[in-house]
């Protein structure tokens, strides 16, 4: 998804379902971060101005939480654990595979915006480590050699649909 | 009236302040960073802590935001803070060596050197600025933004912020920005000009250049 | 759909409830936990669905998805009731024969049986598997019993009872004694006992109070929380009206991370529940008391889980927490007195209003009272949730319950509390599990995250590890855990690249201290926990590294070197067509060879060899 254009009545609509109430900033990033897969500034200013929180609070916000993103992702989005009981079991290796196969480093997305890449930790499915969920479709007991099935079985069901 | 101990002498104190304003209201100095006493205290540079037994245990507090209680025994110099002062001035002197402040505070502490990776940073993270800008002037044009290693200050969107007057009040209440020791020789490296018990200005002019404040003329001149 | 405003109702509404469930009527329990459901197991449950349809089943069995069972390692967990008899790694294509043997014929798939790997017999019923039978499951108990999204089944069982003792028989007071004298603390790690926290913010002044649910649970490797909310969500809100009641709070808030999107949706059906019902909303059980709950959820931040960064963030502001010389008790959410207490420590209140603080006080060691509970992860060959006696000694945990170390390799140090926590080595391995004795040991209790850790580790790759998890969720405000830890991480890092000096070491003790001592809030303060627990119990380990440029574990990348081994290679060439360095020579059928200079350590040659016959030194 690339930059988006202002969409202010999609914007307005989600923040009028708080009631404009400034307690609900985080809870409407949110929703806006689910719309558009990021945070576009022309939608942040939007939020400012509705529910009159200063423009610096909302952009510190944005930029405080893992949930918000201030530049465009990709469409598949590739999370690796690298939550304790994964790293343990070499998660870590599978990341540094990831790196290499898409040419991007951690937290970075694919300049043809397909693949975002990102290490989490935990995603609570520890008995199944090392975990990498794309999407939301989990893979179990991931391996360095396994990257490259993974990656080509996610283009070519991107290419179906 | 709350009546409590400062390094083994009574003091009383309004109930409400801090034990940093009850501190300097009696001369007694601890140093500080991120305080200044007409911004709310922030507590985030962590010079200020003091060792206080309230009864019960002893414990390290902020004294700029710790509020005084009756019968705390404060302690603002022993081993335990002194020795984690000097590091944490030795964790900002390796983010930014060429700060006059912080090479004055390292002279006064007795830093000898600084045993980490030199970096060149401009700004310690204080808030001092951006507490200025949103409580003296009233704007709130900057602000902290990032997290952890990604922490700064910034405006929104690190564009020209439409809510700036220009004022430089920023500027001027910053401690680190503005005064660049210029007698640091290599990065890492404590300069004590400024603060040697003999300033080299004696020789030179004949006389002490600063009574009560480091000036830096000895430097300047002769790096004319 | 009536409210339901007095004791009477709701004990006639549990007794028609009872009266229309058949105790002895088959029933399929399906775990839908995030476990067994990373694993497949909604497609069980569809196939279950199906089969009975299919056999025209639908009146004489029930099919029940319930929340997380535990024992995730053996997922997808399906029980058959009456008898509870065990299945695991259950498959969408072994249904069939569940229902036509199991179901219709009370025989039993063996093949789907838990076998216990110390005695080698088949387990039959859930409450015989040594994971299960030596654990004491109050709070969990009801985990893998209900289906988290239907009321009645926790009514059926006895839920809302307590509220409605606590508010239609006891005063406030009477209420915080009771948790008081049970010596509950609390379970989100810091141990502070709860009766009195609740008591203070009972006490503070003002009109306007907050109770919190604090479901933030953002140690990797610890799901304890995530299962309580996604599997018995009433438990805890029953724990919060209760909490509510006593202190004199009309609002509450449930902060739960977004990374738990199955324990958010089940909490927000349990709300909607309890407020259809009159557990929530005015006038709750004609008392004149009001109490509504709302779900906030977090943005991602790990700090968030400390109290003062939640209240931040529940404020709209970014998570960074505040110096506590005034407690949240005090002035918290929006400067209100403000309790917050984990969804766990919420969760154990029911149980102790219904069978009395001495029943709860029975349990656990003198000053750690009721029971701990525990992620079990790791290197062990049970993995999954465990919930024991405070007091109970970790081998009992570990070999017990967890059945020993996976592989049969040997155990090296188990970690507890999560990146707040420390390490713990064999000797300690006697040592019972309460607040003070994990404390003293170097560690805590934490969150209830325990990774076990085999002779594969490396101690000072494990500092490492949490010390970059803290850095990257530092908050950054104060200069002690901010530049303190980055420095640390700089440190060890050189330290596992062997690139360290012989002085560093205390360097890093120095930092460790002052961090511990100067950090503004708990991040910062626990943070250099796993290095000083590791320096303290595995210095051996750093001198390695430090002196000799060595790492006995094998696993600092810069410090090993992969070798084919003479005797076991047979030259298939596997290894070779996948070095993407180009590192391994060699003709096929002959030994092959690795070529240090070029190797990265990547470990992908060990893994593709099916002859095992690379290894690392």
């Amino acid at each position: 998804m690339a930059e988006s254009a202002p969409e202010y009545s999609k914007v307005d609509k989600i923040i009028e379902s708080y009631s404009c109430e400034g307690s609900a900033l985080i809870a409407i990033l949110q929703e806006i971060e689910n719309l558009y897969g990021y945070l576009p500034a022309w939608a942040l200013r939007r939020v400012s101005e509705k529910l009159n929180v200063p423009m610096i609070q909302v952009y510190g916000v944005a930029s405080f939480y893992d949930a918000f993103h201030l530049t465009p992702r990709g469409k598949h989005l590739i999370r690796v654990c690298l939550g304790t009981a994964c790293y343990l079991r070499g998660s870590a290796r599978v990341l540094e595979a990831l790196e290499e196969e898409l040419g991007i480093k951690n937290g970075e997305t694919t300049p043809d915006l397909m693949f975002s890449l990102q290490s989490v930790h935990c995603v609570g499915a520890c008995a199944l480590a090392p975990v990498t969920v794309v999407g939301e479709r989990y893979f179990d007991k991931m391996t360095p050699t396994k990257v490259r099935n993974v990656l080509r079985r996610v283009q070519s069901k991107n290419e179906k649909d | 009236m709350v009546t409590l101990t400062i390094n083994g002498t009574k003091v009383q104190a309004e109930e409400g302040s801090t034990i940093l304003e009850v501190a300097r209201f009696y001369g007694i100095d601890i140093p500080t960073l991120c305080y200044h006493d007409e911004l709310t205290p922030y507590g985030a540079c962590r010079l200020c802590m003091v060792e206080i037994d309230d009864g019960r245990r002893t414990r390290l507090v902020a004294s700029c935001l710790y509020p005084v209680k009756e019968g705390i025994k404060v302690k603002t110099n022993t081993e335990r803070v002194v020795k984690k002062r000097k590091l944490i001035l030795e964790l900002l002197l390796a983010r930014c060596p060429n700060s006059k402040t912080l090479q004055d505070l390292a002279s006064e502490m007795g830093l000898e050197q600084v045993r980490f990776k030199m970096e060149n940073e401009d700004c310690i993270l204080c808030g001092l600025c951006v507490r200025m800008c949103a409580e003296q002037m009233g704007s709130g044009a900057i602000g902290f933004v990032g997290r952890g290693q990604k922490r700064e200050v910034v405006t929104p969107f690190r564009v020209a912020s439409e809510i700036c007057r220009n004022c430089g009040a920023c500027m001027y209440i910053c401690p680190v920005v503005e005064l660049q020791c210029r007698g640091v020789k290599s990065p890492g490296e404590i300069c004590n000009s400024c603060l040697v018990f003999t300033p080299r200005c004696l020789e030179k002019y004949g006389q002490v250049m600063c009574t009560l404040d480091s000036c830096g003329a000895c430097v300047e001149k002769e790096e004319k | 759909m009536k409210k339901i405003r007095t004791s009477q109702e709701l004990k006639a509404l549990r007794n028609s409830l009872l009266q229309r469930r058949d105790p002895n009527k088959p029933c399929v329990r399906v775990c839908l936990g995030t476990g067994c459901r990373a694993r497949g197991s909604a497609d069980v449950v569809e196939a279950f669905t199906n089969e009975i349809k299919k056999q025209d089943l639908e009146i004489q069995v029930d099919c029940k998805q319930t929340g997380c069972h535990g024992f995730c390692e053996r997922g997808p967990v399906v029980v058959i009731r009456p008898k509870e008899i065990f299945y695991q790694r259950v498959k969408p294509h072994d249904v069939p024969e569940i229902v036509s043997k199991t179901l219709l014929n009370g025989e039993v798939v063996d093949s789907l049986l838990y076998t216990d790997p110390a005695s080698g017999q088949k387990v039959l019923y859930e409450y015989e598997v040594p994971f299960y039978k030596k654990q004491a499951r109050l709070v969990l108990a009801n985990n893998g019993r209900i289906d988290p999204t239907n009321i009645f089944d926790y009514i059926a069982i006895g839920g809302y009872q307590a509220l409605a003792k606590a508010i239609t028989t006891m005063s406030c007071e009477e209420v915080i004694d009771t948790v008081e004298k049970s010596g509950l603390r609390g379970l989100g790690g810091g141990g502070f006992p709860t009766g009195r926290k609740w008591r203070l913010c009972r006490k503070a002044p003002g009109d306007v109070k907050f109770v919190i649910g604090n479901g933030d649970e953002g140690d990797p490797g610890a799901f304890s929380d995530r299962s309580l909310m996604e599997a018995n969500p009433h438990s805890i809100l029953e724990g919060m009206i209760i909490g509510a009641y006593a202190i004199g709070a009309n609002q509450g808030y449930l902060y739960v991370r977004a990374e738990y999107p199955l324990a958010l949706k089940h909490l927000q059906i349990a709300i909607d529940q309890a407020r259809e019902y009159g557990f929530l909303g005015n006038n709750i059980f004609n008392s004149g008391f009001n109490l509504d709950i709302k779900i906030n959820r977090g943005g991602g931040a790990f700090v968030c889980g400390e109290s003062s960064a939640l209240v931040a963030s529940i404020e709209s502001k970014m998570g960074e927490p505040r110096a506590k010389y005034i407690h949240t008790v005090e002035r918290g959410l929006w400067n209100k007195p403000t309790n917050i207490n984990n969804v766990k420590t919420w969760a154990s209140v029911p149980l102790i209003i219904n069978n009395g603080a001495d029943w709860y006080a029975k349990i656990g060691t003198e000053k750690s009272k009721g029971t701990a509970i525990f992620s079990l992860v790791g290197k062990v060959n049970n993995t999954g949730l465990v919930e024991v006696p405070m007091g109970t000694p970790l081998k009992d945990i570990i070999y017990d319950i967890g059945g020993g170390i996976l592989e049969g390799k040997k155990f090296k140090a188990v970690q507890t509390g999560g990146p707040s926590g420390g390490c713990i080595p064999e000797e300690l391995l006697d040592l019972p599990v309460d607040f003070e004795r994990l404390t003293e040991a170097g560690s805590m209790m934490g969150s209830g995250g325990m990774i076990v850790m085999d002779e594969d580790t490396c101690m000072v790759d494990v500092a490492r590890y949490f010390l970059d998890f803290l850095q990257y969720e530092s908050c950054g405000k104060c200069v002690p855990c901010r530049e303190g830890i980055k420095r640390m991480l700089e440190i060890i890092t050189d330290i596992t690249a062997g690139r360290g000096k012989e002085e560093v070491l205390e360097i890093l003790q120095e930092l460790a201290e002052m961090v511990k001592d100067f950090s503004l809030c708990g991040l910062g303060q626990t943070a250099p926990n796993t290095v000083l627990s590791t320096l303290r119990y595995f210095r051996d380990e750093y001198n390695a590294h430090v002196r000799d440029k060595k790492c006995p574990a094998g696993i600092c990348k810069d410090l090993i070197e992969y070798f084919i081994l003479e005797d076991k290679c047979i030259g298939c060439g596997a290894c070779l067509k996948l070095c993407s360095q180009k590192a391994i020579q060699g003709d096929p059928n002959k030994l092959h060879i690795i070529d240090h200079a070029k190797c990265i350590r990547c470990g992908i040659c060990r893994d593709a060899c099916p002859y095992e016959a690379i290894m690392v030194k």
